[in-house]
């Protein structure tokens, strides 16, 4: 017996041993997030410190706190609050939302190829503003609010569409990928169609939308999705031992108490609807719902516990950091985030998929 | 933990599978479920634990009625093995263990959840691999796994879905052996659908034989492996013998042998 309490012993070590490490990961993380956003701040036009920019922010948040002079203060105030953290934040709550989207959907449509995109929803949404652009009908105001209510409501349609058609026919993985899979194509021909008929100058308007980027960003929108953000990120946390459960299959779930179809669903409307907000807003930004979770799996492993924060900070990292360079690199010329993304993801996930560890599928 | 089921039917697509199947089983007791392929064993066990909901009929657990329970509730009871299992994302086995206490804790794991992991992982032996990848371990392995992942659930039956089906004989053998130690030892009950008819004389105290969804014959092994239930369930022509282990069965030819041989010999030379 007394041997036996002692490998029981470092298995108990090992395993906390083994959660520390994914804690350490997200600490690191939030801390470089922090860093990234001070320094994103410092770049542009006029130049201001990284600790202008700390003082800026903390003099706003703690009011007590006043440092440098009124004068100078002021300057930076204006600078940090009104120009450049409307796009920062933006950036951050965009990349969170979408990296969160897609690490749900792989988990309840255990699929590895599974992101906000891969379900339709992206086309849907790029098919809402291609209504308003072009015709100039749909549901909200004339101008900008046109296209951004149309692309969240035909990002939701599709949504619903896929949760109406798999509740009816059973909400299994392989069937809501082909549901999906079948919107996307459907969507994707009528935007071709429109774009036909379109003026050249609408066209440009509607691939513009199309590349995405953070320029439409502003405190209103920000304040938007990180409302959404807050309460769906909740939830999904919440429910993120049910997301582990789910990998070892549907029969076994149920076995363990988990309401498979329900979970799936209500998931799916939930990461489609935090989808559906931040597009809505900035266009089609690919490569972070999908190749994110992948590489915080590849670090941490597949507890969703770990996983869903840790690829939400990525996703900010990422979004951030590609949008910080897609401003600078060039600059005055800013090139849209969604190009970027998409641009540098996709060398950067070969490289990580051919240096995998072997457990890695 | 008494388990008592009572006419229960089931059908996928107005096909029957299940017609009016009653069985009790009780406490330290194995019931070894025996059919051939189609037999509806495996859609048995899932009627049993909701995974897949019966028609008509109902199961008892304790004089509860399950269909009246949560999914949870009835994880907190019944520990389900399926036949194979794989992940579509990596999951070290310790994580694949901890799934069993899933029913019994919220979103952490506390200490407890952590020590009962340890001790099951222990108790089977598998903690030398606790945190490789669960995709990654062989049939045998896999199968110690999913059965620890059960224990942890501390049920009080098991369902195993053809536990020893891809396993080496060593491995069919360790598992059997691990599955009626746990049942003596921690007084649960196990349901077990069992192709080996050998594994399941030795190591059930009840056979339950289905054929198209009807229980053709039940009771101890020596009244269901007979010489005249195999032959016209499984179409084999059998030697039953009595051992010092119990019951075998040696398998001789199929019944119908000559007849088959004259149809298939020279169209499948092709």
């Amino acid at each position: 017996m007394g041997s036996e309490s002692v490998s029981k012993t470092v298995l108990k070590e090992q395993y906390t041993k083994f959660i520390g490490k994914k804690i350490l990961f997200i600490v690191v993380l939030v801390i470089f997030l922090i860093l990234l956003m001070g320094f994103a701040a410092t770049l542009g036009s006029a130049s201001i410190t990284m600790k202008e920019v700390y003082i800026a922010i903390l003099r706003r948040l703690l009011p007590n706190f006043a440092i440098s002079k009124p004068l100078e203060a002021e300057l930076s105030d204006i600078i940090v609050w009104r120009l450049r953290l409307p796009r920062i934040m933006l950036g951050v709550t965009a990349g969170m939302g979408l990296a969160t989207a897609g690490t749900v959907m792989q988990a309840i449509l255990r699929n590895p190829l599974a992101s906000p995109f891969t379900l339709g929803i992206a086309s849907a949404a790029s098919f809402g503003a291609t209504l308003a652009i072009i015709l100039g009908i749909g549901f909200g105001f004339a101008g900008g609010t046109l296209v951004v209510a149309n692309a969240f409501i035909f990002t939701m349609l599709a949504s619903i569409i896929i949760f109406t058609l798999a509740n009816y026919k059973g909400a299994t993985p392989g069937m809501m990928i082909l549901i999906g899979i079948a919107l996307s194509f459907t969507f994707s021909a009528s935007t071709s169609l429109l774009q036909f008929f379109g003026d050249p100058e609408e066209v440009a308007g509607v691939v513009f939308w199309m590349f995405g980027c953070l320029g439409r960003a502003s405190w209103s929108n920000v304040t938007v999705i990180s409302l959404v953000l807050l309460i769906c990120m909740s939830y999904l946390i919440w429910k993120s031992k049910e997301f582990n459960v789910l990998n070892a299959g549907d029969e076994t779930a149920k076995s363990l108490g988990v309401n498979v179809e329900q979970l799936r669903l209500v998931s799916m409307l939930v990461a489609s609807f935090v989808t559906a907000v931040i597009i809505c807003f900035t266009g089609i930004i690919g490569f972070i719902g999908l190749v994110c979770p992948h590489i915080c799996r590849m670090l941490i492993g597949g507890d969703n516990r770990f996983l869903l924060p840790a690829s939400c900070l990525l996703g900010a990292v990422v979004l951030l950091g590609a949008d910080t360079v897609a401003r600078t690199i060039i600059s005055p010329v800013i090139i849209p985030v969604g190009i970027m993304t998409s641009f540098f993801g996709g060398p950067l996930f070969f490289y990580l998929l051919m240096r995998k560890r072997e457990e890695y599928w | 933990m008494k388990l008592k089921i009572t006419g229960i039917t089931f059908k996928y697509a107005s096909e029957p599978i299940l017609k009016n199947v009653t069985m009790e089983l009780g406490k330290r007791e194995i019931l070894g479920l025996i059919g051939p392929n189609g037999a509806g064993k495996s859609t048995l066990i899932k009627c049993i634990d909701k995974i897949l909901k019966p028609l008509g009929g109902s199961i008892l657990l304790d004089g509860q009625e399950i269909r009246k329970m949560t999914r949870r509730e009835i994880a907190k009871h019944i520990g389900y093995v399926p036949q194979t299992s794989s992940g579509c994302f990596p999951a070290t086995v310790f994580d694949t263990v901890l799934m069993g206490r899933y029913p019994r804790t919220g979103w952490g794991s506390s200490d407890r959840d952590i020590e009962k992991v340890a001790e099951v992982m222990e108790l089977l032996k598998i903690e030398r691999f606790a945190l490789r990848n669960f995709n990654t371990l062989s049939g045998g392995e896999k199968q110690k796994v999913m059965l620890a992942r059960a224990l942890a659930q501390e049920p009080k039956v098991l369902l195993l879905d053809e536990p020893t089906s891809n396993l080496d004989i060593k491995h069919q053998l360790e598992v059997m052996e691990v599955i009626r130690d746990i049942v003596r030892y921690k007084g649960i009950s196990a349901v077990v659908a069992i192709h080996d008819l050998n594994l399941a004389a030795r190591y059930a105290d009840k056979l339950v034989m289905l054929h198209k969804g009807g229980i053709f014959a039940g009771g101890y092994p020596e009244s269901v492996l007979t010489y005249e239930n195999i032959k016209k369930i499984y179409g084999v022509e059998a030697e039953v013998k009595k051992g010092p282990y119990g019951l075998y069965v040696l398998p001789l030819k199929p019944a119908s042998y000559s007849a088959v041989m004259e149809n298939r010999v020279f169209t499948s030379v092709e």
